[in-house]
This record gives structure tokens, C-alpha cells and sequence, in this order.
């Protein structure tokens, strides 16, 4: 009964330390928002399986241990080399325990307009994008991971892209845990400001160093401009020992257009919330999924798309491979509010089991209030299909490849409308390296 | 080439082949006829080693191993081939890459080198002259959308690349209008060889006025009750199946 308060504690005594930390920091109009958010923290309690939103997601394992802030560590270049995208790297942000790396980060060919770069120095500049947009989409009056993001806000991933700029090579953000045997807890916090007319395409991945048990608590707020084009592309990879809660926080302005992958591969226990809000007309917003799980790995994806203006359209595609006695949990809400009339929104949650104990609950949600609107979804869990083995097999396809082609192929729609190929052709690797077991 | 012993199978306890025994050598191809519910998709299911049809006793061998004691692939790898009646649609897997992917698994077993992309392309360009096949199919997947007509071509296309040693055609035939079973009978005309086999199991006469068997059976509740030459399936052209279950009765009777 009185662990969780307890971990609250924790967590609201570590603050102080927090603060004591940040010297001049502390006089930032960012502490004041720090500050709000501590006491929003401590108001507010840890989800149990009695809160709709967390029902099937039992976060106790989480709060039975004390993470404490990861410290500012020097990795070597072959620690991390083999993170790194072959051919997108030359434009690339290192985090490693929450910090900003500066010796691996690096960028070349990039307008001069936009500098990628941590949050730690633009806050430190008094960087105007920062106090304005900052915390201003990830509420945390309800949600205490993002409170306790907030509290924490120090460093993350910082991206502005002025308007009328259109950015042509990816950026990649590498957050690396490296645990040294510490329960660390990793907070990026990152703030990515899309310019009207401007274009730009950002790939987040998460690993880890070791199998240590550690917490990455991640809040992203990205701002998509009028008619801006922003891709956005998430690869949690952490290791399985670890836990994983994530909220991206997506403003759609006018005409604008958003695509969302977001692959789960890692994690003993995540947390993946995307939600998008159309603030004007025209926006299109397409969310794409892929978690594959194995083992007692536990993944949670909600989603909203909150059509709050005429005109816009949402495509949802999540789907999901469960193996062992893993465990799946999707989300996705659509709200259409009365005014959006010409709203087209389409969602679909795919899920294969593989095992006889994995296990996934999906829940589609449509809430429509205006009546002018087409919108679907659909959600179905199944197993691999026994016709297309044995039709497979009776080529001389042997049964592992069988199942491994009939995988790719139901996982194919989503890997294959990713146009960073070095991301594409690596996410084909880890299908491939998982499900034919002829090639491990 | 095949050898089929007094074969008893069932599906969830239902026994469909009841003792059939059949003999099938190199360079010869046999027409398995019978109405509705005879067993003869069965028969070819079981000898492709669908794992839903139990054998509850009987023999097969093939080229003088037991084909029963062998997985669907290896029974594939050991030249089985067959044509389905009801082609599956598998959403995501290209027709190339499934072809390209099954030719280099048989190989394998078989202890030949892989083929390249260029050498398989080849064969693969030269093979679709013989089944009249678009071009365009070969990019989609794999019979997601064809039409029947273009599904049972398909099924030919695969086999005429596969070369297997015995095919099995499970009513390649029905629902084709004549240009389209001209097709497909051409192409399976044009691989007989006399190394070869087929099992061509038909509902229809038509077939049989382009792929000439050397023998035709009539499989009736679960057993074969005649078998003879092509004048056979001219026979039940004309008369229909009852006399021969008329027969049936006589001989049990």
C-alpha cells in the first residue's frame, strides 16, 4: 500500500537535488514551469489497472525501483558506431543517458538556417521557440510522466526549421542508455518547430549499452507549421530489462502534413502515446505501428487524432507480431468534433500471434460529433495463415522460411512506405534476423 | 514412379479415401474423374501432404521412398508438384519473389548452386511464353486479385519453373472458359516428358480433349470402381457417373 507514495517521494526529494543542481539555472523562466510541474506531480498518483487509460498495463515493476537521474558520461566512438544509420549519419544528435553528446554529434550539408541541437544550450541561450512552445502541448495536469518530465526538463533534442526551408537529408537522434550497473532514469525532452512551407524529416532510436534495468521517460513536441511536411520516424530498441514510457505531442497547423512511424522493438514494459491534433483545415496526418515482441515483453500504444477542423484526414496503420507470452495493448481514438464536417479519417490495428500465450487487446475508438465524414476502422488478431503456409511449403519452401516470408509480408505495408531506406532496409534485417531462423 | 497401397484417410474422423491403390510410372499421365465428393482433391491433398487428411493405413512411395513419412516441402524438393484447385492469395509476397525463393530452396536440397537474379529471370521469361502470362502479374502478389482464369496459369507458370518430376493437377480446369483452359493444357502438353508424370484430376471431359491420358480412373465414395483408357471419359461423357454406381453396388453387392 505505501509503495507507491513512496516512489512519489522519491521522486519529489530527488527534485530538490534537481534544483540545488541547476545554480543559475534556476532563475530560467523554465523553472517556473519546472516548479508547476512538481506540484502538479505531486498531486497527481501512478496509473494503476483501474484507470481506463492504463487498464491492461500493470506499471508496478516500474515503481518498485528508485531510477535516479543518468550523469553525464564519456562513451567511445566504437561504443556507438554500430547505432548509426549507414549513409543518414552525417547529420546526427547523441544523447547518451539524457545528455547531449556533443563530440559525436555533427552536421554537414545542412542549410545554415537549422541547427540541430540539444535543448540544455538553447535553454541556456533563452531561446524564444523554447519558452514558447515548450511544454505547451504536452500537458501535464493529468498525465504524471509528462509531469515528471517536466519537472526534470533539462536536455533533449532541439530542432527549429525556419519557414520556407526545405530540409532534404534526415536528422538522426540517438539516445544511448549506458547504465554501468545504476537504475538510471533518462528524461529526453524534445521540441521539434516545423517553419510554414518547410520540410523536414527527423529518425529517433533508443538503445542501450547493456541489459541493465533502467527508466527512458520521453516527451516530444513537434509543431507542424502551416503547410509544413514533417516525417517523423521513432525506433525503440531498448534493452529488455528496461522500461520505456513515451508521449509525442503533435500541433497540425493549416494544410500541414505529419507521417508517424512508430517500431517497438525493445522495452520489458513501454508506453508509446502519439497524438495529433489538426488546429486548422486542410492537415493530413498518418500514424503508422510496428511492435514486435517476445519473451514477457509488455507494449502499449494509444493513440488520438482529434479532428478538430473540416477538412483533414487521418490514416492510422498499426500492426503488431507477438511471440512467446508477450503482450500487446492498442489504443487509437479518433475524435471528429462537431465543426469538422469533410473529415476523413481510416484506422487499422493488424495483430499477428505466433505462440498459444501472447495475447493483445485492441480498441478502436470513434467518437464522431459532426455528420459530414467518412471513417472507418478495424482491428483483428489472428495467427499466421495455415492455407498460405501449406501453399508455401508445397513449393519446397521449407517451414521456417514459410512463416518468415508470410511475416515480412504482414508487416510488409508498413516497413515499405518508409522512404529513409537505410531505415527501411534495417528494419528488414530485424525482420529478417528474427523470423528466419536458417540465417541466425 | 508412384506408388499408391490400399490409402485410407480421414478429416476430423471422416474417413474420404477408403483403400485406393494405384500405380503411376515415368511418361505416363493419369486422369482421376468421379462426381462431387468421390475424394479425388483428397487423394491429391494427401499426397501433398496437407496435415488435415490423416492416413489411417495404407502406402505411398515415390520413386521408391515413403512418401508419407515426408514434410509438404520435402515432398516438393523430391519433384511433387501440385496445382491447387482453389490457388491461395497471400497479400505482401511477390510472385517473383515467391517463385525465386522456391526454385533456390529445391535446388538447395538438392545440392545445386542458387540461382542468381539474371539466370532465374531467364528462365522465368521463358517459361511465360509457354502459359500466355502478362508480365504484369509477375510484380504483383501472389494471386492477390487475379482473376481464376489467371490463378490457374499461375499454378501453371510455377510448375512449368519448378519442373517437378510428377504433377498433380487438382481440377486446374473448372470455372476456365476455352481460351484460358487451351492455355493451361498447352503449357502442361508442352512439359510432358517421358521422365515425368501428372495426376490430372477433373470433374469435366473437356480437359481430357487436350492433355491425352494414357489411363483414366473414376474414384466413387473413397475408392477407385473402374479405370481404363481415354475411352473411358468419353463413357461417362455420355452416361453420366450412376451406371457406375449402379456397378459399384453390384460388385459390393
Amino acid at each position: 500500500m505505501s509503495q507507491i507514495p513512496d516512489i512519489k517521494k522519491w521522486y519529489i526529494s530527488n527534485f530538490e537535488t534537481f534544483e540545488n543542481s541547476l545554480n543559475g539555472g534556476s532563475l530560467k523562466p523554465i523553472h517556473q514551469v519546472r516548479k508547476e510541474a512538481i506540484a502538479d506531480f505531486s498531486k497527481l498518483n501512478f496509473p494503476t489497472t483501474h484507470d481506463e487509460d492504463w487498464r491492461f498495463t500493470n506499471i508496478t515493476p516500474l515503481l518498485k525501483h528508485d531510477f535516479i537521474s543518468g550523469e553525464r558520461i564519456k562513451l567511445k566512438h566504437k561504443e556507438i558506431k554500430n547505432f548509426l544509420f549507414k549513409k543518414i549519419s552525417d547529420n546526427l544528435l547523441v544523447f547518451v543517458n539524457g545528455h547531449y553528446a556533443p563530440e559525436f554529434s555533427k552536421s554537414k550539408n545542412l542549410p545554415e538556417e537549422i541547427k540541430p541541437g540539444s535543448l540544455a544550450d538553447e535553454i541556456e541561450k533563452g531561446s524564444e521557440i523554447v519558452d514558447k512552445y515548450l511544454g505547451k502541448y504536452a500537458n501535464c495536469k493529468t498525465q504524471i510522466f509528462t509531469a515528471l518530465s517536466t519537472a526534470f526538463t533539462q536536455d533533449g533534442a532541439f530542432i527549429y526549421v525556419p519557414d520556407n526551408l526545405i530540409v532534404d537529408v534526415p536528422i538522426n537522434i540517438l539516445f544511448i542508455t549506458a547504465t554501468g550497473g545504476k537504475k538510471i532514469l533518462s528524461q529526453p525532452r524534445n521540441l521539434f518547430v516545423v517553419g510554414k512551407n518547410s520540410q523536414i524529416s527527423i529518425v529517433e532510436r533508443y538503445v542501450t549499452l547493456d541489459d541493465g534495468i533502467y527508466f527512458t521517460n520521453v516527451v516530444s513536441e513537434i509543431v507542424a507549421g502551416e503547410n509544413s511536411i514533417v516525417n517523423h520516424i521513432k525506433i525503440q530498441e531498448e534493452g529488455l530489462n528496461a522500461f520505456h514510457v513515451s508521449r509525442t505531442e503533435i500541433d497540425q497547423e493549416k494544410n500541414s502534413n505529419f507521417t508517424s512511424y512508430s517500431i517497438s522493438l525493445g522495452g520489458e514494459i513501454s508506453r508509446n502515446d502519439v497524438n495529433s491534433k489538426f488546429n486548422d483545415e486542410g492537415g493530413e496526418c498518418t500514424l503508422n505501428g510496428l511492435y514486435l515482441l517476445t519473451g514477457s515483453q509488455l507494449y502499449d500504444t494509444h493513440s488520438l487524432v482529434d479532428h478538430a477542423k473540416p477538412h483533414c484526414t487521418s490514416h492510422e496503420n498499426y500492426k503488431g507480431i507477438l511471440d512467446d507470452n508477450s503482450r500487446g495493448v492498442f489504443n487509437g481514438k479518433v475524435i471528429v468534433r462537431k465543426d469538422a464536417q469533410k473529415t476523413n479519417a481510416f484506422q487499422e490495428n493488424k495483430n499477428i500471434i505466433l505462440s498459444d500465450n501472447a495475447l493483445v487487446d485492441t480498441k478502436p475508438q470513434l467518437e464522431i460529433f459532426a455528420d459530414d465524414v467518412k471513417c472507418s476502422h478495424g482491428a483483428t488478431v489472428g495467427q499466421l495463415d495455415e492455407d498460405s503456409l501449406f501453399y508455401l511449403k508445397s513449393r519446397g519452401i521449407g517451414e521456417d522460411k514459410a512463416r518468415s516470408i508470410l511475416i515480412h509480408a504482414f508487416a510488409s505495408d508498413v516497413i515499405k512506405s518508409i522512404k529513409i531506406e537505410p531505415v527501411k532496409n534495417y528494419l528488414e534485417e530485424i525482420l529478417e534476423r528474427r523470423f528466419n531462423k536458417e540465417i541466425s | 514412379m508412384l506408388e499408391i497401397k490400399n490409402l485410407h484417410a480421414s478429416i476430423e474422423g471422416k474417413e474420404i479415401l477408403k483403400g485406393i491403390s494405384l500405380k503411376i510410372n515415368a511418361g505416363e499421365v493419369h486422369a482421376i474423374m468421379g462426381p462431387n465428393g468421390s475424394g479425388k482433391s483428397t487423394l491429391a491433398q494427401v499426397l501433398a501432404g496437407r496435415k488435415e487428411y490423416v492416413v489411417t493405413s495404407g502406402e505411398v512411395l515415390f520413386e521408391g521412398k515413403n512418401l508419407l513419412d515426408l514434410s509438404p516441402e520435402d515432398r516438393a524438393r523430391e519433384g511433387i508438384f501440385l496445382a491447387f484447385q482453389y490457388p491461395v492469395e497471400i497479400p505482401g509476397v511477390s510472385n517473383t519473389n515467391l517463385l525465386k525463393t522456391a526454385i533456390n530452396e529445391i535446388r538447395k536440397y538438392r545440392g545445386e548452386e542458387q540461382l542468381d537474379a539474371m539466370e532465374f529471370l531467364t528462365i522465368l521469361k521463358k517459361k511465360m511464353k509457354l502459359v500466355e502470362m502478362d508480365q504484369s502479374l509477375l510484380s504483383r502478389a501472389v494471386n492477390e486479385g487475379f482473376s481464376g482464369g489467371e490463378k490457374k496459369r499461375n499454378e501453371i507458370l510455377q510448375m512449368a519453373v519448378l519442373e517437378p518430376k510428377l504433377s498433380i493437377l487438382d481440377e486446374t480446369d473448372s470455372g476456365l472458359d476455352i481460351d484460358a483452359l487451351r492455355v493451361v493444357a498447352n503449357g502442361v502438353t508442352k512439359l510432358r516428358s517421358k521422365d515425368t508424370a501428372s495426376i490430372v484430376v477433373t470433374h469435366y471431359q473437356r480437359l481430357l480433349n487436350y492433355i491425352i491420358p494414357d489411363f483414366v480412373h473414376v474414384l466413387y465414395n473413397g475408392r477407385i470402381v473402374k479405370s481404363g483408357t481415354k475411352e473411358l471419359a468419353f463413357e461417362l461423357e455420355e452416361k453420366g457417373y450412376d451406371w457406375l454406381k449402379d456397378q459399384k453396388e453390384l460388385v459390393e453387392g
